[in-house]
């Protein structure tokens, strides 16, 4: 992938070559700034790689499409519409009954319930976020895209979302590609974690992370691998 | 406190009053009329029934040439907006025929339109028309990419997404000029009808200069051109407290 930025061209991704089963949560982990968003927004479609291509299915992706549903990390919610509004966003072509069905089940799994009504200026953070993997989910997308999407977040909100995005997503099991800059985060939640190098990145690690669910963060495997992890960053893990 | 800060307004306002009749004590060869004047002056015009037959012509011409302009102007101005392209062929033209003050368009509505309503209501479509049209397509520029591109994953149609995206997105912005276009028309109606018809305040103004230099009709057609003036825009800002488009891109 190779941006041009003032008639310069950039090679931001280069030799990226990845396969990713049905159902799989993916973490991309990479130091700061080497391409992981613009990996995952090649990957929704939103641009086209310069060389390559992205295939789904067999199908090769063209553009962004509501099968696979991009969550962004800040400001992803519309606010001029209510939760309602939000979650129903995509369901336009549905009929009344079932529309309204499927809003109240996922702002049910979201945990938003009593804010139907509420307007995004109202939520915090947290429940922002929420809100937009509902919006996604509601469409009943086979991949979900999330960049960074507790970036934004303080600390103990990112730990009760990831416990809330694992148990979305062994209820309604979707292919999760998950871009972070968090070690642990990735330790925690991913089957595998793809380790990018810096820019010009491409694929230096695929690293499995075999402990079942729910995964104690003491336990040595995790710091195992959560080591693995550091080392293959290049992060010293003495500060 | 709200209840204070009304006060004081208020207390303003008859300081002012009093002032103004003050002055008319001193000032020789009446240049103004007193406050007193003005007010049988409305009184007169209601008696006649001329105060109510003009505020409704001047509002009518607002109505119809504001919201010709806006129903033209703001659906043109997000197309233009969007497609970046045809804004810039677009542009020279628009920024050629802005600065002409709807005034200088009076004899070629005079012309065109004679003397009457259609003049009036010309005149303030082509004050409200230019305004509308660039802050629509600016406010469009100034949306925040990331809601473009969370709607871009539903695979939406484009007049759905003009409708269901842009639109809402640009609402805050438009209001805002809306309600300063909202000021252009009444400004421009007052001096239409000062020359291209035969109704409404603007007229009542010229015409009870002319017809015996009634001077407190005079101010008395100012100080209602100022009050409805004030009373449509808050009207306008009542519209922009509304929650869907309370929301702005930097309060979060």
């Amino acid at each position: 992938m190779v941006f041009e930025r003032d008639g310069q061209a950039i090679s931001v991704l280069s030799d990226i070559s990845l396969d990713v089963g049905d159902g799989e949560f993916i973490c991309i982990v990479g130091p700061s700034g080497c391409g992981k968003s613009t990996l995952l927004n090649t990957l929704a479609g939103f641009i086209s790689p310069t060389s390559g291509s992205v295939v789904i299915d067999g199908e090769a992706v063209t553009g962004p499409d509501p099968r696979r549903i991009l969550v962004f990390q800040d400001h992803g919610v519309f606010p001029w519409l209510t939760v309602e509004g939000n979650i129903g966003f995509g369901l336009s072509k549905l009929p009344r009954a079932e529309r309204e069905k499927r809003i109240a089940h996922y702002v049910n799994m979201v945990r938003l319930q009593g804010f139907e009504r509420s307007y995004p200026s109202d939520l915090s953070g947290g429940m922002k976020q929420r809100l937009q993997v509902a919006r996604a989910l509601a469409v009943n997308p086979d991949i979900l895209y999330l960049d960074e999407p507790f970036g934004a977040l303080d600390s103990i909100t990112r730990v009760i979302m990831r416990g809330e995005l694992l148990r979305i997503w062994q209820t309604e099991r979707r292919t999760i590609f998950f871009v972070t800059h968090d070690i642990d985060e990735a330790v925690q939640l991913a089957d595998r974690v793809v380790v990018l190098s810096s820019r010009p990145a491409r694929v230096q690690d695929v690293l499995s992370i075999d402990i079942p669910h729910p995964r104690n963060i003491s336990s040595p495997r995790y710091l195992e691998l959560r080591d693995e992890l550091l080392k293959q960053i290049g992060l010293a893990y003495e500060v | 406190m709200k209840l204070l800060i009304r006060l004081c307004s208020l207390l303003f306002i008859a300081l002012l009053v009093l002032v103004w009749q003050l002055t008319i004590g001193h000032a020789p060869g009446h240049l103004l009329p007193g406050p007193w004047a003005v007010v049988l002056g409305i009184v007169d015009l209601l008696r006649h029934g001329l105060l109510l037959k003009y505020v409704v012509a001047s509002l009518f011409r607002v109505t119809w040439g504001f919201t010709l302009a806006a129903l033209l102007a703001i659906p043109l101005g997000l197309i233009l907006g969007w497609y970046r392209r045809g804004e810039m062929a677009f542009n020279p033209i628009a920024e050629i025929f802005r600065p002409i003050s709807p005034l200088a368009w009076i004899p070629l509505a005079i012309l065109w339109f004679g003397i009457g309503d259609l003049s009036a209501i010309f005149l303030i479509f082509v004050g409200c028309f230019f305004p509308l049209l660039l802050t629509a397509a600016s406010a469009v520029h100034n949306i925040p990419a990331v809601y473009i591109n969370a709607a871009r994953n539903f695979g939406l149609s484009t007049p759905d997404f003009f409708a269901r995206v842009l639109l809402p997105a640009v609402m805050p912005q438009l209001i805002v000029g809306m309600r300063i276009t909202l000021g252009v028309a009444w400004l421009v109606v007052v001096a239409a009808e000062m020359i291209a018809v035969n109704s409404g305040l603007g007229f009542l103004i010229v015409d009870a200069r002319n017809a015996g230099n009634r001077y407190d009709l005079v101010v008395a057609g100012m100080l209602i051109i100022g009050i409805i003036g004030l009373l449509l825009d808050l009207g306008m800002r009542s519209i922009e407290r509304v929650k869907s488009f309370r929301w702005s891109y930097s309060g979060d």
